[in-house]
């Protein structure tokens, strides 16, 4: 292969006025206060970015703070409402932790400001090859707006001493459910984990996959999708509450397992349940694994809005989230667990080793029980299927 | 001019210069507030490309899924909390006027009043769900469960538990204001003259006492409807989940990452205001009703039953209510320090302080905003309201219907309804959110409740006093600065509690003028209550709580800790 040859060749060439660019930048930066949108319902997650912001005040003078979202289309909103204000240069949300549908949303309607990643010097230690991980959101192409930070997939987690042999596939689930009824339940929808769910189970139940990758139209929606309904309506009055209501999110399903109420609860982080253990707040007996068919995979990203009154500080963060050692630091379990975004095969052999010591446990999946990853649908799948969920089981 | 002349046209000229500060500062950015959320909810947001006037929005909102069941949900848990709160509360003063119990009864009360609704609603949510406290206490050995049963016990599909928690958190407040109106009405003499023409004591209650008693809190009843038709962290906590009460379900969409559901959560935030006013008309079309079949059931020589069982059944349960909401903030405080604590154990298995002691805990910095944003907003209040009463002093003017109606405003109408048109209205105007903005967003709810705390306990002030001193030649500055403030310190101290406590609270125009950047020990409770560890959820559920029973505590000890040498100052000071 000649082409990373040549990106190394355009790299060195490019180098000196790209550092150049970049000292601008940090001497923009320094003194800024970056308002981080991001969702506010994890403690490590809210912790790791307190460290973030001593990291970043004592090397660069950019101080962070944390807007902790309870959903993040409150930040989406306030944009919106600034933009309606006319407000186009001093808004109040400079970095948002940013995914899937909110990210097309806001791409569409030119509430973003870039494109910057390939401004960012630690970008070189990301595969962003058209078509790579770290370069697309749901399928869409990330252009340049937004820039990964942390590396999610679906896992479902379970008390091993109450079920001792969870159910791997869809149709074993529904099994399970309905021998033994009320204990196993999935976020509302509305939510993200509630709509990745779904997700996972119309990947697995489509006739073809290969349609979830595009936009739908009403066919290939009816006829991708009724398999999982028909599964669906087997499901849901065996689920906790007839299947009537639903937990808000995942971090109150993860509670709900830790009372009892239910026997299973899930994640986008195949580290949640051990980071739980660690914080007291599951059982040490619980346990996480993947769907055999695989499990749906994404990266998370932070982008800049248009009219961020701060671009230079959230970018020098956008970069030092995507430090080795950063990452390395995200994904020790005692920290956030959550896994790097970075491209192995550009990291040094220190790097390397500092990922190779993280700590470890039990709760952690193994690579086996975790399984292949699954790309996301299209962003529309599932804006359609919550959609379309919500109007089959609301009242 | 004579000197009363000009202590009169002084008083105008006080009265209209804070007339004017309540108009401009207090009720002109509420009608815009509302006047843009309106513009939003009839199809204008230039913003997002779409132009009015038209009804799509409204349309929209009735195709939404649930729509119909949310507004049902909202009715019922509005009228049936508000309903059950004032019938209690009106059982409970009828048994207890007169009695030692009384004073008891009070003290239970005062935490519940001082606890904000996310606190006693975060608490009430762990005591009744199925793996709850009360379930843990009875299992297995009374119950058998070894797991948690699969009730719907909190953010049940009727909405029982939020009217539960409505009704516990309303039933002090109508206790309180009831206390105060009984003062006004001779309730003894009343109680004796219907006692010697045959009328069983409950009979006098109902025939006698109740209808003054209505008369004197009606504004704080519609006050109390408007809020649980439209309150919101309580909602979230409690409430029904699939579909929400409209409050709630006007706050997601309005906060939804897809610009579409601006339009009909503008709607569902109007149609709220609308809901209020109808319930409010309802209310009033209700008491006319009741007043006609009571006279006409009177003049037919009707009695009533004694109600002897029933007082003895409402006295019950408003215990039982008391009782259940100091269980749900001791339970907070009780997760505040556990390690671990699974079901069905009764108390916790492991216990810890973490909490407490982390260093750079979230709580501190939530704990110091809630404390500057509560005295800022407080101190703000009651300047104006000693303003406001010294104006009415100098001017020897009584209260018009519309000055109090104007007081009243922020509470009458849905806090949604016009802080998402605030909002915007604010941005348009250059303000950026911050500490500023949210400070007199929360002046604007606790001004109302500053100035009906302090406004009968002023007037109830001996004017002799002024007079003398007035007479002794103090100029009236004087006479405010050394004869009224003093006096009133008591009061004044109460009012600013009650202020505090009212600033605590407030979780809507905290979240939508501070653009969820200013992080107080509220907002952080609700989105912790939808997070996965009660045990940090617990330490914001018990500081919210405590925070304004210290400022209680704060007035009650105050005045005679100041005029120790003073006994009649204390004497005076209720």
């Amino acid at each position: 292969m000649k082409l990373p040859l040549i990106l190394s060749l355009l790299a060195s060439v490019a180098t000196p006025a790209f550092a150049d660019d970049w000292e601008s930048v940090l001497a923009a930066a320094k003194g800024q206060t970056v308002y981080f949108n991001a969702w506010g319902g994890d403690e490590r997650t809210n912790s790791f970015i307190a460290w973030a912001d001593q990291e970043l005040s004592a090397r660069y003078g950019v101080h962070v703070e944390q807007v902790k979202l309870s959903d993040t289309a409150e930040a989406i909103t306030r944009v919106v409402s600034e933009k309606a204000a006319g407000q186009t240069d001093e808004g109040s949300v400079d970095l948002i932790w940013i995914n899937g549908a909110n990210f097309l949303s806001m791409k569409k309607d030119g509430l973003l400001f870039g494109p910057f990643v390939a401004d960012l010097p630690n970008a070189k230690y990301l595969d962003l090859t058209p078509g790579s991980a770290a370069s697309l959101d749901f399928t869409i192409p990330t252009d340049g707006y937004e820039s990964p930070w942390r590396l999610a997939k679906f896992v479902m987690t379970h008390d091993s001493v109450k079920v001792t042999e969870p159910p791997r596939s869809m149709p074993a689930l529904l099994d399970w459910s309905k021998a033994n009824p009320g204990r196993f339940t999935h976020p509302n929808p509305a939510n993200f984990i509630g709509a990745t769910f779904l997700k996972q189970a119309l990947i697995e139940l489509a006739p073809d996959a290969r349609v979830l990758q595009s936009e739908p139209d009403d066919e290939t929606y009816a006829s991708a999708t009724t398999p999982l309904w028909a599964w669906y309506d087997a499901l849901r009055p065996t689920l906790w509450r007839n299947g009537e209501s639903f937990p808000e999110n995942e971090s109150v399903q993860q509670q709900m397992l830790n009372d009892g109420e239910v026997d299973f609860t899930m994640a986008f982080d195949p580290a949640a349940a051990a980071a739980a253990v660690e914080k007291g707040l599951l059982p040490e007996t619980v346990r996480s694994y993947g769907f055999e068919g695989g499990s749906i995979g994404n990266v998370s990203f932070v982008a800049i809005p248009f009219n961020a009154a701060h671009k230079e500080g959230a970018m020098v963060l956008a970069n030092f989230l995507l430090e080795p050692a950063t990452q390395a630091k995200a994904q020790d379990i005692t920290v956030m667990g959550s896994y790097s975004v970075l491209d192995p095969t550009t990291l040094s052999d220190d790097h390397k080793a500092a990922f190779a010591a993280l700590p470890t446990s039990d709760a952690l999946p193994t690579t086996e029980s975790l399984g292949a990853t699954l790309v996301e649908p299209h962003p529309v799948w599932m804006t359609r299927l919550a959609e379309d969920w919500a109007k089959r089981y609301t009242k | 001019m004579t000197s009363g002349q000009r202590a009169t046209a002084d008083g105008r000229a006080l009265r209209l210069s804070v007339l004017a500060l309540v108009l401009a500062g207090l009720v002109l950015p509420i009608l815009a507030g509302l006047w843009e959320t309106a513009a939003v909810a009839f199809g204008h947001l230039p913003a997002i490309g779409v132009h009015g006037p038209s009804l799509a929005a409204f349309h929209e909102l009735i195709a939404l899924p649930g729509f119909a069941r949310s507004l049902m949900l909202t009715v019922w848990s509005g009228l049936a909390s508000t309903l059950l709160a004032l019938m209690l509360a009106f059982v409970t003063l009828a048994s207890l006027h007169d009695r030692a119990a009384l004073i008891w009864a009070r003290r239970m009360i005062t935490p519940i009043l001082a606890a904000p609704h996310a606190a006693l609603a975060l608490g009430l949510a762990f005591l009744l769900a199925p793996s709850g406290w009360i379930a843990r206490a009875l299992s297995p050995w009374a119950t058998g469960w070894v797991a948690p049963p699969d009730l719907a016990t909190v953010n049940d599909p009727l909405a029982l538990a939020l009217i539960l928690g409505l009704t516990m958190k309303e039933l002090p407040f109508f206790l309180l204001v009831g206390l105060v109106a009984l003062t006004q009405i001779p309730a003894a003499h009343l109680i004796a003259q219907g006692r010697s023409m045959g009328y069983g004591w409950g009979q006098v209650w109902f025939w006698l006492i109740a209808p003054q008693l209505y008369r004197l809190i009606r504004l704080p009843v519609y006050v109390v409807l408007a809020f649980a038709l439209s309150n919101v962290d309580m909602a979230l906590i409690l409430g029904p989940t699939n579909p929400p009460t409209l409050a709630a379900a006007a706050n997601r969409w309005l906060f939804s990452a897809d610009t579409r559901f601006l339009l009909p959560g503008a709607a569902a935030a109007l149609t709220l205001a609308v809901i209020a006013a109808g319930a409010i008309g309802l209310c009033i079309a209700a008491e006319r009703a009741t007043a006609l079949i009571g006279l006409f059931l009177l003049r037919r020589g009707h009695r009533g039953p004694q109600g002897g069982t029933a007082g003895a059944i409402g006295m019950l349960s408003a215990a039982l209510l008391v009782g259940l909401a100091l269980l749900a903030l001791a339970g907070l405080g009780l997760w505040s320090v556990t390690w671990r604590w699974t079901f069905p154990a009764a108390l916790p298995e492991s216990w810890s302080l973490h909490q407490w002691m982390t260093q750079n805990a979230g709580w501190h910095d939530a704990l110091a905003t809630t404390l500057l944003i509560g005295t800022a907003a407080t101190l703000i209040s009651l300047t104006l309201a000693i303003l406001w009463l010294e104006a009415e002093d100098r001017g020897h003017f009584t209260r018009a219907r519309w000055a109090e109606a104007l007081i009243y405003l922020p509470l009458l109408i849905p806090q949604i309804a016009f802080l998402y048109g605030l909002n915007v209205t604010l941005l348009r105007a250059g303000f950026m959110p911050g500490l500023g903005p949210v400070i007199w967003a929360h002046v604007l709810f606790t001004f109302p409740y500053v100035m009906i705390a302090l406004s009968d306990p002023w007037r109830a002030l001996d004017p002799r006093l002024a007079c003398t001193a007035a007479a002794l030649g103090a100029s009236p500055n004087r006479v405010l600065a050394a004869i009224k403030l003093p006096c009133m310190l008591a009061p004044i101290l109460t009012a600013a509690a009650i202020g505090f406590a009212v600033s605590v609270a407030q979780y809507v125009p905290t979240l939508f003028i501070g653009a969820g950047r200013i992080t107080t020990l509220t907002t952080e409770a609700v989105t912790l209550a939808s997070g996965a560890d009660r045990r940090i959820a617990g330490t914001y559920g018990i500081l919210q709580a405590v925070l304004p029973l210290l400022a209680y505590a704060t007035a009650l000890c105050l005045p005679p800790l100041l005029f120790r040498n003073r006994l009649g100052m204390i004497g005076g000071a209720r």
